[in-house]
């Protein structure tokens, strides 16, 4: 931010008093910041002005004599007189409200939003006391259902244009519009048409009436016995939430609208995923392996409960023995990426300063190697999408796997200045927003990468054109660019991936946004839940006396993977197995690999909210505290750290993860020394290299969270953070001309632990399928719903097809974790990337 | 009912073509479809929101602005009686009276017979000529209740041949020869001033 | 065809004494082909401006004073300067969506001579380079849309409309278009909204003028069907030609429509400014006098939208100022004469339900306000009024257009006038459009209003002919 400088100041006098407006802000926003509040329906501060409810009318003197002007609508210019208690104002907005009102069922005791509703405030505070109003007032049909989980109720609506801007403003899915003119007006979608949008719940906390509710909440609280706190949601975007219980249980999560994040807009599928938090089958006390009778013994066949002292001496027992039998290398721990940042340090500290073992991974196959991600020079969100920027995206798509995200750079591509290319294999959501869709097909991204970044754009390098080479050399050239990178589909490895990084590491003005799944996959990677890493973004070899002089002791040499400590529990040199949230027979890209690894493990520890198939073949299982159910600090892809708070207790005895931890150092002989995330905190803030000066309280107090590594010299005597290197880059694939090269990727509904147990959103997700371009398809013979087998060199598969004009040439895509067919079994993860056969059946 | 026809989606792509941005074809391809189906179809309004590339929602919501879209069937012969104010000094609310008295239906309705439906409408521009109607938005002026009676007894037998069903409105379209078209000027692309201001420089110093 | 009659082919057309400057082809059956047109002077005008340059014909339509014909009377010349310089496309929307109660001029001139409109629209894109014209017409004018169908269907094959017109580097389409039926549709931003396939509803002011950001975003110019059909004759014939007619503040002609209680209701070309009210509805030329055996009770003077005048404003002339310092508007040339036999509550609530049906929906105080008045009117007219109606009635007009109004006792006091302009708490001036004859009834006959809440009997009206 630049200072603002006296053209940017705008005096304006609002009822006798002088005070500073921004040029160019809105006067209901300049009152607003200086303590004036006009009341309001239609201005929303994330959506352009419609000046549609004529509440804010107030009396405005702009040089040509006073008259009433809607504030909403009306930029700040030097010395406007404004006066908000005027007769005339008061005359006007009692006028606006009384309107308003005649139509207003009055149902305020039995609607969600009584207690909450701003016309029912403004009523109590200025309405007249009694209508005038004698007639029938307006009529239609009582609550229909618009979409999955948002309820109409027209008769309570105002026509504010709310939800409806926000449907096609934001969310690009006007799919509700206004119909019918003038007292007729109402909000309804096309006939069987429902609001299926990923972001429709925000049209419920907009709303400024109880005309639109959603399910999951209806009727299950007054807001008067809401209690909430202000959290942050653990997915990779960090968005700013409040967090609404009563009795215990939460019932609503709302956004909170920050301007370096989420902007107070929420997916669907996280903004109902409290619904999981209550399901009758989260985990509510420990489990051990135990007899049909209950009892709990070591080789038993049922899973039984038992208390917290028994199960976790059992997993240290376990640990102790595969220690004494097979060193630190036979214990692994997989998973974390969920947890709080406070509680991944406490579980590092565990695996690698007590246990010994460097076998720890967060990711499960489908990541990047943190050594890459925790190198790479950092952007924030804002700064990415500044007028006159430019975005790479090398991702999944936005609007199925990070839907705030989606709605920034959907923002930013309509309103702002910037070009976005895409070299993702498949187009996103974006669609047409995008400047260049160079979609690189699998294997090729480094060589396009390297292509466009050299300016070698003549001839056709992984299929894309030149034509789009060259436009995505000019979409770029003297810009800032941000490339937000991931892993977009599971059947191309990671190495294309990092060549294509290593390329664009060379632009002149260039930043990253690393865009990996799950919640809090960032502060795994900083905390070093991965191998070969340490907390505070440094490496086993760089770091490694730093604290092996804090914790006692750190493992030597770098450890396995995912991939490889389930070869190693197969082969028997891995024998007892921590699963941290984890659930690797649904997670991981080898199915096969993982049903084994797990089989063949002596003991299997498990530390989750639901019993996941996985968990549900494990040996202890240990029952951990939910979102909400817990505190400590989230880190998103920007490094940004913000606090995610408790407001209910866990269920049962579960407990959280970094107690968890800590119960087992203990019963392991070991104290971490960790009473409470507070204590985590310091212990991170004392030793990480990239979180030092970043104080517990300083998260707190900042609105929009802290970015880390902080920009001073706190951590000057810590061990260096780690730098890029390029790889070898990886060999590129020559295509089989027969094959279609497969792209597995994620769809937002799917058959996720969290989706399933929350009942609005279970059924949403779609059998799988496979898309192919219309021209390959027809060159199949294969026509739209047609059952195809799917064969790799690995397996096949049987599924129906989709012609689909978004999918380039040459590619099939199947989405994973959807019920009918798991196209993992495709993929092989020993080659780079998988090319698959179709045929009709 | 129905999506529009073959020969309707040639007529419906040079509508397209005229606009610099395809949304703006919407009111002239309801018409479209009005014309083919008499009433706008719920599946016509699905394929016009394929054609112009926007949501039938978006459809819906332009369409259902506008009185003359019907969105449900109506008379081969749409009766538009005008009772504003200057029809209503000279007995406009008396012949939609008679008109509703004659037909047998409210105005809104429909005769059983599928011929007829009566509309009570705003000022449609014949003041002078008061009271007057519109049958299928062809003018009747100065129409007294003989005269309507008449009218519908010729609309019965076919001899009003100056009208058309319901949903024609100009029998004949606007066409521009290909090499008579100056060109869409989309307003993203021609971002310079055309050719025959001489000086665009002389302007700005105005 | 002689002087003083209708013409049988423009049912309304009253061709009277005196100068024609648009309607001066109307007197040929066939005064809307393109022979017609071209044998008596059609696409001179162009011809002519073709010669000169563009900034020179922008001139010559500031020094004639071309007042916009649409309603709010706005000077051409002075609009099409508000375009921003350097800033392109521009584009020309021709408003031929006539609608205002009363009001039909618009409809005859698309009807009885497009290629007038059509050389007019050309003449505003060579002036000011809008490179697309879109000629929007109102959807119920069927046979205005076909005429003009094939009058550019003519236009195009002649080389007059389309690429290089008559051989120059003028290249414009126009694009005939056409509503669906809603009369807001007439403001100019909601036509916009219109043309670009949305709901018609108004835009946001600022900007005030779609000159600055119009259709999709670019400078718009948007005039009304008479203020272009003006242009080939100014150009033929020169500003200080124009400026012979009419007064000096509103040179030239107007087209009013005369309706209701006349003798010879019609549409006349009138000289602006000069004629007055009186003549207009008595003058021998014009309408003959109030139909027999009754006497003038009041009298709408633009249309709809515009508070009424009463017999004491006959003498006021045919032009802007005068008629807006009198408490009114000449508006879109629409004048309803009533007689005594009119039930003013009656007429008021006519009127009043007209805005209540048009309204867009968007502004919360037109579209419940507007219904509302209509409630109020309607039971009163059905002899359910209450006590306090009227005040009431008075007040959710001010909660729509805030006043001050008068009250019973200004009535006493002779009378005050309805404030003009309206003040407005709505985006439009639609709903405050509705306040006027509620006023306008109100001050003058709340008597009638009273005795209607309290006698509750209906005062008989006389529905017959002139
Ligand atoms: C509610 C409303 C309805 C209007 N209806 C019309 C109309 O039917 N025709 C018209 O030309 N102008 C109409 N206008 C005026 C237009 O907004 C605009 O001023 C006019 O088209 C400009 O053309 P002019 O400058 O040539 O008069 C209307 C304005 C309002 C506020
Ligand atoms: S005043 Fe009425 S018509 Fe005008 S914008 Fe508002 S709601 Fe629409
Ligand atoms: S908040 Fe300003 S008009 Fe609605």
């Amino acid at each position: 931010m630049t200072a603002p400088t006296d053209a940017d100041v705008v005096p304006v006098t609002v009822n006798g008093v002088e005070v500073e407006a921004n040029a160019g802000e809105l006067l209901i926003d300049a009152c607003e910041r200086n303590g004036v509040y006009i009341p309001r329906f239609c201005h929303h501060p994330r959506m352009k002005p419609v000046g549609m409810c004529r509440m804010c009318l107030v009396e405005v003197d702009a040089g040509r004599g006073a008259s009433l002007q809607p504030s909403c609508m009306l930029p700040c210019t030097p010395g406007m007189i404004v006066d908000t208690e005027s007769d005339l104002t008061k005359k006007a907005q009692d006028g606006v409200l009384e309107f308003l009102l005649i139509n207003h069922p009055l149902d305020c005791p039995v609607c969600d939003k009584g207690g909450e509703c701003p016309l029912q405030d403004q009523t109590m505070a200025y309405g007249p006391g009694e209508s005038r109003f004698v007639e029938e007032k307006r009529h239609y049909e009582k609550p229909i259902p618009i979409s999955d989980t948002v309820y109409l109720d027209r008769e309570r609506c105002i026509l504010c244009d709310r939800c409806t801007r926000f449907a096609s403003e934001v969310a690009g899915d006007p799919l509700i519009h206004f119909q019918d003119r003038g007292s007729q007006t109402q909000v309804n979608t096309f006939p069987d048409e429902p609001f299926a949008s990923y972001f429709s719940g925000n049209t419920v906390q907009i709303c400024p009436v109880g005309a639109l509710t959603a399910k999951p909440y209806r009727f299950k609280a007054r807001p008067w016995d809401l209690e909430e706190v202000d959290s942050t949601f653990p997915n990779p975007m960090g968005d700013r939430v409040n967090v609404q219980s009563s009795r215990d249980r939460v019932l609503r999560i709302q956004g909170v609208d920050s301007d370096a994040t989420n902007w107070g807009w929420l997916t669907d599928r996280d903004r109902f995923s409290f619904e999981a938090l209550s399901h009758d089958q989260r985990l509510v006390t420990p489990l051990v392996r135990g007899d049909s009778l209950g009892n709990a013994t070591d080789d038993g066949d049922e899973l039984v409960a038992t208390s917290w002292a028994v199960a976790v001496e059992r997993a240290a027992s376990a640990i102790t023995a595969s220690l004494e039998a097979g060193g630190a290398e036979s214990i692994g721990v997989i998973g974390g990426a969920n947890l709080t940042t406070e509680a991944q340090y406490v579980w590092a500290k565990l695996a690698k300063g007590v246990i010994g073992t460097d076998n720890v991974d967060a990711q499960l196959g489908d990541g990047l190697p943190a050594q890459v991600v925790t190198a790479l020079p950092r952007n924030t969100i804002s700064d990415a999408m500044a007028p006159g920027s430019a975005v790479v995206l090398l991702v999944d798509d936005p609007k199925e796997q990070f839907g705030t995200l989606f709605l920034r750079l959907r923002h930013a591509a309509v309103e702002g200045d910037i070009t976005i290319v895409e070299l993702s294999p498949i187009a996103s959501g974006l669609g047409s927003l995008v400047t260049v869709g160079a979609h690189a097909r699998p294997g090729d991204v480094g060589a396009v990468a390297r292509a466009i970044v050299d300016g070698r754009t003549d001839v056709e390098v992984g299929g894309v054109e030149p034509a789009e080479l060259q436009a995505a050399a000019a979409a770029l050239a003297a810009r800032a660019v941000t490339v937000i990178v991931g892993r977009p589909s599971v059947a191309e490895q990671a190495g294309p991936i990092i060549d294509a990084i290593a390329a664009f590491t060379e632009l002149e003005s260039v930043s990253f946004l690393p865009l990996l799944r799950r919640g809090n996959i960032s502060g795994a990677l900083d905390m070093g839940l991965t191998p070969g890493m340490l907390p505070g973004r440094t490496t086993l070899a760089e770091g490694g006396e730093w604290y092996r002089a804090a914790w006692g002791t750190v493992p030597a040499d770098s450890g396995l993977d995912t991939a490889g400590m389930l070869e190693a529990a197969v082969d028997g040199s891995l024998t007892t197995l921590v699963l941290l949230g984890a659930d690797p027979l649904a997670d991981f890209p080898d199915a096969d690999l993982a049903s084994r690894g797990l089989a063949a493990c002596r003991t299997v520890i498990a530390v989750d909210i639901f019993a996941s198939s996985s968990v549900a073949n494990a040996d202890v299982v240990l029952p951990a505290a939910g979102f909400a159910e817990g505190a400590g600090t989230h880190t998103n892809l920007e490094g940004r750290l913000s606090p995610l708070m408790q407001k209910v207790n866990p269920p049962g005895t579960a407990r959280a993860d970094w107690l968890i931890a800590a119960e087992l150092a203990w019963a392991l002989r070991a104290d971490l020394g960790i009473e409470s995330p507070e204590s985590a905190w310091a212990e991170i803030e004392r030793l990480a290299p990239s979180h030092a000066g970043a104080t517990v309280e300083q998260v707190r107090a900042a609105h929009d969270g802290l970015v880390i590594p902080r920009p001073d010299d706190a951590g000057a005597d810590r061990p260096a953070m780690v730098s890029f290197s390029a790889p070898v880059p990886t060999e590129i694939v020559p295509v089989d001309g027969y094959a279609l090269r497969l792209v597995a990727d994620r769809r937002l509904y799917d058959q996720g632990t969290i989706v399933q147990h929350c009942a609005s959103m279970a059924h949403q997700s779609d059998l799988a399928r496979i898309s192919m371009h219309p021209l390959d398809a027809a060159a199949l013979g294969v026509r739209d719903g047609d059952l195809v087998r799917v064969t790799s060199a690995r397996a096949s598969i049987e599924l129906p097809a989709r012609p689909d004009r978004c999918v380039p040439r040459g590619r099939a895509v199947i989405p994973l974790n959807r019920a009918g067919a798991d196209v993992r079994a495709l993929i092989d993860l020993a080659t780079v990337v998988t090319d698959v056969r179709v045929a009709t059946l | 009912m129905s999506r529009l026809s073959p020969e309707n989606v040639t007529i419906a792509e040079e509508i397209i073509a005229r606009y610099p941005r395809p949304k703006s074809a919407l009111i002239p391809l309801l018409h479209l479809a009005q014309e083919q189906d008499g009433h706008v179809a719920d599946d016509a309004m699905t394929h016009v929101a394929e054609l112009v590339g926007v949501t039938p929602a978006e459809v819906l919501g332009t369409c259902s602005f506008y009185e003359m879209f019907k969105r449900h069937e109506v008379g081969t012969y749409v009766v538009n009686v005008c009772t504003n104010i200057s029809c209503q000094l000279l007995g406009g609310e008396e012949l939609l009276h008679h008109a509703e008295t004659v037909l047998g239906v409210k105005a809104g309705g429909t005769t059983d017979d599928g011929l007829f439906t009566i509309e009570d409408v705003e000022c449609i521009a014949a003041c002078t000529e008061a009271p007057c109607l519109q049958v299928n938005y062809r003018y009747r002026y100065h129409v007294t209740n003989d005269d309507f009676d008449q009218l519908v007894d010729d609309l019965r037998a076919g001899r009003a041949t100056d009208v058309p069903e319901h949903g024609v409105l100009a029998t004949v379209r606007q066409r521009i020869a290909g090499d008579r078209l100056a060109g869409v000027v989309p307003p993203e692309v021609a971002t310079e001033a055309p050719v025959w201001l001489p000086d665009p420089a002389e302007e700005r110093a105005r | 065809m002689g002087v003083n009659s209708y013409l049988a082919h423009a049912p309304g057309y009253v061709d009277n004494e005196g100068p024609k400057i648009v309607t001066g082809r109307f007197v040929h059956e066939d005064s809307h082909t393109l022979a017609r047109s071209l044998a008596t002077g059609g696409y001179d005008g162009l011809k002519r401006a073709l010669e000169q340059s563009p900034t020179s014909i922008h001139d010559i339509v500031r020094d004639a004073t071309l007042l916009g014909r649409g309603g709010a009377g706005f000077p051409a010349g002075v609009k099409w300067g508000f375009c921003p310089p350097g800033v392109w496309p521009r584009y020309l929307v021709v408003n031929g969506d006539e609608s205002e109660p009363g009001t039909y001029k618009d409809r005859l001139l698309m009807q009885r001579d497009p290629h007038q409109l059509i050389e007019g629209s050309l003449i505003a894109c060579y002036a000011l380079g809008l490179s697309q014209c879109f000629l929007y017409v109102r959807g119920e004018m069927a046979l205005a849309q076909e005429r003009i169908a094939i009058a550019l269907n003519e236009a195009y094959d002649a080389g007059l409309v389309g690429t290089n017109i008559l051989g120059t580097d003028l290249s414009v389409d126009i694009v005939l278009h056409w509503g669906a039926g809603a009369y807001i549709v007439g403001e100019e931003t909601a036509l916009i909204e219109s043309l670009e396939g949305n709901r018609g509803m108004p835009r946001l002011k600022p900007p005030f003028f779609p000159a600055a950001i119009g259709l999709y975003g670019k400078p718009t110019i948007v005039n009304n069907v008479e203020t272009l059909a003006n242009l080939p004759w100014i150009i033929n014939n020169g500003a200080a030609a124009y400026k012979a007619f009419g007064s000096e503040t509103s040179p030239g002609t107007r087209m009013f429509a005369v309706s209701g209680h006349v003798k010879r209701p019609g549409v006349y070309e009138v000289e602006h400014g000069t004629t007055t009210f009186r003549e207009l509805l008595y003058g021998d030329n014009y309408c003959q006098g109030i139909r027999a055996g009754h006497e003038l009770k009041m009298f709408i003077p633009g249309g709809g939208s515009a508070p009424w005048f009463f017999p004491e404003q006959l003498d006021l002339p045919l032009e802007a100022r005068p008629v807006g310092a009198a408490g009114s508007m000449l508006g879109s040339g629409a004048i309803v004469v009533m007689d005594e036999t009119t039930d003013a509550v009656k007429a008021c609530l006519r009127v009043v339900r007209f805005f209540a049906r048009e309204s867009c929906g968007k502004c919360t105080p037109c579209r419940e306000g507007t219904s509302w008045e209509e409630t109020i009117l309607q039971r009163i007219h059905d002899g359910l009024g209450r006590p306090g109606d009227i005040d009431m009635l008075l007040d959710i007009a001010d909660n729509i257009s805030p006043g001050p109004y008068p009250t019973a006792a200004d009535e006493a006091n002779g009378l005050d006038a309805v404030p003009f302009p309206p003040k407005q708490t709505t985006i439009c001036p639609l709903g405050p459009s509705s306040v006027a004859p509620i006023t306008s009834a109100i001050r003058r006959f709340r008597h009638e209003f009273e005795a209607k809440i309290t006698a509750r009997e209906l005062i008989p009206v006389e529905a017959t002919g002139p």
